[in-house]
């Protein structure tokens, strides 16, 4: 029962801190927006993929690129915590390591779903027709993004400073960005490439945005989902573990 | 006894943090363990509190072995860490809700036991502010508080003073008094103030690179040395003329100022500055808990600097995001 509960009051705690901050939603909405201007526009004016226009089609990888970016970076709460000492406070409740990380994985994704919400929102502009597999994306993210802030939770609980955060994250964030479609379709990559495109989580989360948004699939949801749901499995696993080993 | 150590010891490779502690504590009973920075106290606080591994010993709390019971051990104490832990971004209110939910204060009671914990710090008015509009002082009374709420059996406080000012110490001392006598809890302090421990604790372990030297009442502590202390300022002192006496107990000449352990000082101190030779000044006191360390680790009680104090803490912790 104090597992369940200590496991909202987390959650309600990084909820709160979200809210409390609106220069973090501020940003968060400003940059994808300029990013479809800037390079959706400005580019995308020169050529098509396929039947769609460009800006249209970096959409769905631009809302992917907002939860990547996101969700990664909130693990740096996490050395926050630590500086703060207020991670000692949740260490030393009578609450397990998996709940103290399950608690953190809920708040980071709950930002993270705000934030693809507000780019879903305005979708319409862009000329994408809001339909019912909106829903659906709604699962895709929130699979998608459980996997991504774990990813930032475990460089979290490593690190000390966040200068190092910052450093380890990024070398994780553009590679998981870049490589998985958001920006080009991956047709046109070199063989080498494309077998590293596969082994990218993200980029079965963008094709199934995608897919749902635009119709057009790489590999199907048949083939996402399941890739999404046992990668978000792994790193739970490995983010526990690193949440119970984690120092002080 | 509701804490019973015995033989404790941590070891960070080469470096033996904690060599072999043992104490036990009763209920109700405040204790303190006084030592300087780096002496082993809060590594010994922290494998109390189920946050470090021993590498050796036991430690049972409220009846509970720390290694193998760590949920119940966790559940019994309340912690007031050493450094500000409270979320500066939420409310005072939010922050002890938030700590309520963790430690699984059922919701029934869980409103009326904020409000008492709040009014015992005399905070209850600032409750609804964010923690980073709190002054340190405040910071530390939440803290207590949010360590009350669950209704430990015992309460640890790690240097509860450490960098607060004057007054904002003595107001702390008074709340942790006050605590004492209304709430019926034990209380572990950790502390390198000789004042504090003096002030607050019925027993003192007095402790020294990771080992206990000595425990006893304050009261017992300051009458093993037998006398009072009397300080000299005085050029060219006549030590041997006191030296024989039979009530000084002990001499010590530091430069130009020498330290008598004198019994029952009060009426010896016209005969011994008779014949000690032209004084500059003389200074009477009895003993206090700086002479007692000084008496059993030979060295003087250096408080070194504050490195991680509590404001320099509240400062960085201000500055994030």
């Amino acid at each position: 029962m104090s597992e369940l509960s200590g496991l909202y009051a987390l959650w309600e705690r990084e909820l709160k801190i979200y809210l409390r901050e609106r220069s973090r939603i501020v940003s968060s909405a400003i940059n994808p927006l300029l990013w479809l201007f800037v390079f959706g526009g400005g580019l995308g004016s020169e050529f098509s993929v396929g039947s769609v226009n460009y800006q249209t089609f970096i959409y769905p990888g631009i809302i992917a690129m907002t939860v990547i970016f996101s969700s990664i970076f909130y693990g740096a709460y996490v050395v926050w915590d630590k500086r703060l000492d207020f991670l000692k406070e949740v260490l030393v409740a009578p609450i397990a390591r998996s709940t103290a990380f399950l608690g953190k994985v809920l708040g980071g994704v709950t930002d993270g779903v705000i934030q693809a919400t507000i780019m879903l929102v305005l979708a319409p502009i862009f000329g994408i027709p809001a339909g019912l597999g909106f829903a659906l994306v709604y699962v895709v993210l929130f699979v998608l993004v459980v996997g991504l802030v774990s990813i930032g939770l475990i460089i979290g609980s490593m690190m000390e400073s966040p200068e190092g955060f910052g450093l380890l994250s990024s070398f994780v964030t553009f590679p998981l960005f870049f490589l998985s479609g958001a920006l080009f379709p991956l047709s046109n990559l070199p063989p080498w490439l494309s077998i590293v495109t596969f082994g990218n989580p993200v980029t079965y989360g963008v094709d199934a945005i995608r897919g749902l948004m635009l119709g057009t699939y790489k590999f199907g949801l048949l083939v996402d989902l399941p890739v999404l749901v046992g990668f978000d499995l792994a790193v739970l696993a490995v983010g526990t573990i690193s949440f119970r080993r984690m120092k002080l | 006894m509701i804490v019973e150590v015995e033989g404790l010891r941590k070891e960070f490779g080469n470096l033996v943090a904690v060599d072999g502690v043992s104490f036990s504590i009763g209920e109700g009973e405040v204790f303190g363990l006084l030592g300087p920075n780096g002496a082993g106290k809060t590594t010994t606080l922290h494998m109390l509190a189920t946050l470090l591994k021993p590498s050796g010993g036991t430690a049972r709390i409220n009846g509970f072995d720390v290694l193998k019971q760590p949920a119940k051990v966790r559940k019994s104490i309340g912690m007031v860490f050493q450094e500000p832990s409270s979320d500066d971004l939420l409310t005072g209110y939010e922050n002890l809700k938030l700590h309520a939910l963790l430690y699984g204060v059922p919701a029934n009671v869980r409103k009326k036991r904020i409000e008492e914990v709040l009014n015992l710090v005399g905070l209850w008015d600032r409750r609804g502010d964010l923690v980073k509009h709190y002054s340190g002082g405040m910071r530390r009374r939440l803290e207590i508080a949010r360590g009350l709420l669950h209704s430990p059996k015992v309460l640890f406080l790690d240097e509860p003073t450490l960098g607060l000012d004057p007054q904002t110490r003595e107001h702390i001392w008074e709340y942790v008094e006050k605590l004492v006598a209304e709430q019926k809890l034990s209380i572990i302090i950790t502390t390198h103030y000789m004042d504090e421990a003096d002030r607050l604790c019925d027993r003192i372990a007095i402790v020294d690179h990771g080992k206990i030297v000595v425990l006893d009442t304050p009261e017992n502590l300051k009458r093993t040395l037998g006398g009072d202390i009397i300080k000299l300022e005085i050029e060219s002192p006549n030590v041997k003329a006191v030296e024989s006496l039979p009530y000084v107990k002990k001499v010590e000449a530091q430069g130009s100022t020498l330290y008598l352990t004198v019994t029952d000082a009060r009426s010896h101190i016209q005969e011994v500055l008779s014949l000690v030779g032209k004084v500059g000044g003389v200074e009477l006191h009895p003993p206090s808990l700086d002479d007692v360390f000084m008496h059993y680790t030979g060295r003087e009680f250096k408080e070194e600097g504050e490195e991680g104090g509590f404001w320099e803490r509240a400062m960085t912790a201000s500055e994030r995001r």
